[in-house]
């Protein structure tokens, strides 16, 4: 459903609702996935983003989204510099990261003490993205909800685990999505959810013995 | 939201309530949100396009390529044309300064689209200023305009990759020239006249940036654009009808867009961009953004 205020914002710097409020939305959720501000990210940039990026401020935005500032920071101007005297250590490398990627495509691979994880993410237009693989499974998040994504051993009960979990804390679920490369192997676990959930809910899933990770992804678009 | 104007329209007359009033009233049954809390998000909005209209006023930007930047000014301080002196004049000094804050990663309101971010607001706190027309009204107008985007959004496309041009900046004329018929008095009737009449005048327009850079022509087709909703205002607010209505000239504008040469689609592979000179240009500000 159309909402008005998407089309009467989002409030942003400029120029490209794509190549520079959308890549700044994935830098931001990428930084979830270690918990704060990397020490090291790796940037490959696909397509679009990698032709006409520079331009764009693409780099720019990505690296502000890694260190936690939103499409409306303009300090999102001065990033690569802030990083620098920041210890963010980052390097852009221009790819193809595969044939039938969406041309405004992104891979990072973000450090954070002994963290590391791989993200690839999409930037769909007017600042609508779509986060595709996390470390190697395939997910889909838009980012418009908070959620939570976790790997676990595939074992019978682990949604009804989880979703008590999360209504104990109040936390209605929006979608949830479960996939598997194989049966018996590992499930891949992503859920939205409508309110924001604390570090404690992610630290309850977390000791689950059957729970291999878990990470809270902030939500970062409308 | 509403799928459709002439509905839209429809359900306004019979309850007797302006498109705003409407806007908002669906909107808050949409998203389960207060309509205060709805008033004040677009209140910031219009604070957020006060700004950048100021900043890009005193003329010292530059974008990120050096290719545009500058001009907003000239219309405020530079010799008289045929519309010196006039609200004309302000509105395209206003929809070329918010375009080049935009291309200076300043920080604008993506109203339908960063690329079209300056139609909308020049046209309406341009015309605001003109009249002393109150900020509530304003940010009715802009509720206004957000159904007319949803519109557009549901029917066509807002995007310059899927439907050229005539999505964004074509779309920022037909919002501005509907909610600026709303905030002058003009009857449902009237705005949807003035959206078909906006969007009429924009169909066919390609997207064409030098180097795939919301530049060139981009920081133009802003104040282009707002010259076309101000004309569909004049129009309309004068009774004139168009006789196809606005939903179907939506829906051209959509069938244009998927029938439109990829080189056509921000892609820099047709258009302004692949002319010898943007060519160069492009070549040239690239090299030079690379060594900044």
């Amino acid at each position: 459903m159309v909402s008005i205020l998407d089309i009467i914002g989002p409030v942003m710097v400029g120029p490209s609702s794509s190549h520079t409020a959308g890549a700044c939305r994935i830098g931001l959720l990428a930084r979830c996935l270690v918990g704060g501000t990397p020490e090291k990210a790796h940037v490959e940039l696909h397509g679009s983003f990698a032709r006409t990026g520079e331009g764009h401020g693409t780099d720019k935005a990505i690296v502000a989204g890694l260190m936690g500032f939103r499409p409306d920071d303009d300090r999102i101007r001065t990033a690569l510099d802030i990083a620098a005297r920041e210890g963010l250590d980052y390097e852009f490398e221009k790819t193809t990261i595969s044939d039938d990627a969406h041309p405004n495509t992104t891979r990072i691979t973000v450090e954070r003490g002994s963290r590391t994880a791989v993200m690839v993410g999409s930037s769909l237009g007017a600042g609508r993205i779509l986060i595709t693989e996390i470390d190697g499974y395939p997910v889909e998040i838009s980012g418009s909800y908070h959620t939570i994504v976790l790997v676990a051993e595939d074992v019978p009960g682990s949604i009804a685990r989880i979703a008590a979990l999360l209504a104990e804390a109040h936390l209605n679920i929006a979608t949830l999505k479960l996939t598997r490369k194989k049966r018996g192997g590992d499930a891949f676990m992503v859920i939205e959810i409508d309110e924001k959930p604390d570090e404690a809910i992610r630290d309850r899933i977390r000791a689950l013995p059957w729970v291999r990770w878990a990470f809270r992804l902030d939500k970062v678009a409308a | 939201m509403y799928r459709s104007l002439a509905e839209a329209i429809a359900d306004a007359k019979a309850r007797g309530v302006t498109l705003s009033e409407l806007a908002i009233a669906t909107e808050a049954d949409d998203q389960g949100r207060d309509a205060a809390d709805i008033r004040a998000a677009l209140m910031r909005a219009l604070v957020v396009m006060r700004d950048a209209v100021s900043q890009g006023l005193k003329g010292d930007l530059r974008s990120q390529s050096g290719l545009v930047g500058g001009d907003a000014e000239k219309l405020v301080s530079g010799p008289a044309g045929p519309l010196a002196g006039t609200p004309f004049r302000d509105i395209l000094a206003r929809a070329l300064a918010v375009q080049e804050v935009n291309a200076a990663m300043g920080v604008i309101v993506a109203a339908p689209t960063a690329g079209g971010a300056g139609v909308l607001p020049a046209v309406l706190t341009g015309l605001a200023a003109a009249r002393n027309i109150p900020d509530e009204r304003v940010v009715d107008a802009l509720a206004t305009a957000g159904l007319i985007g949803a519109v557009v959004a549901d029917r066509a496309s807002l995007s310059g990759a899927e439907g050229g041009c005539q999505a964004e900046t074509g779309a920022a004329a037909g919002m501005a020239a509907g909610a600026a018929t709303e905030m002058l008095g003009g009857s449902p009737d009237q705005v949807g006249h003035a959206v078909a009449l906006a969007q009429q005048g924009t169909l066919g327009l390609v997207c064409d940036p030098l180097g795939g850079l919301v530049e060139l022509p981009c920081v133009f087709r802003n104040a282009t654009g707002a010259a076309i909703a101000l004309a569909a205002i004049e129009m309309a607010m004068a009774g004139i009808t168009f006789a196809i209505p606005a939903d179907e000239v939506i829906d051209t504008m959509g069938e244009i867009g998927r029938e439109m040469d990829v080189r056509y689609r921000e892609t820099a592979g047709g258009g302004l961009a692949a002319t010898p000179t943007g060519r160069r240009l492009a070549k040239e500000r690239l090299v030079q953004i690379k060594k900044h």
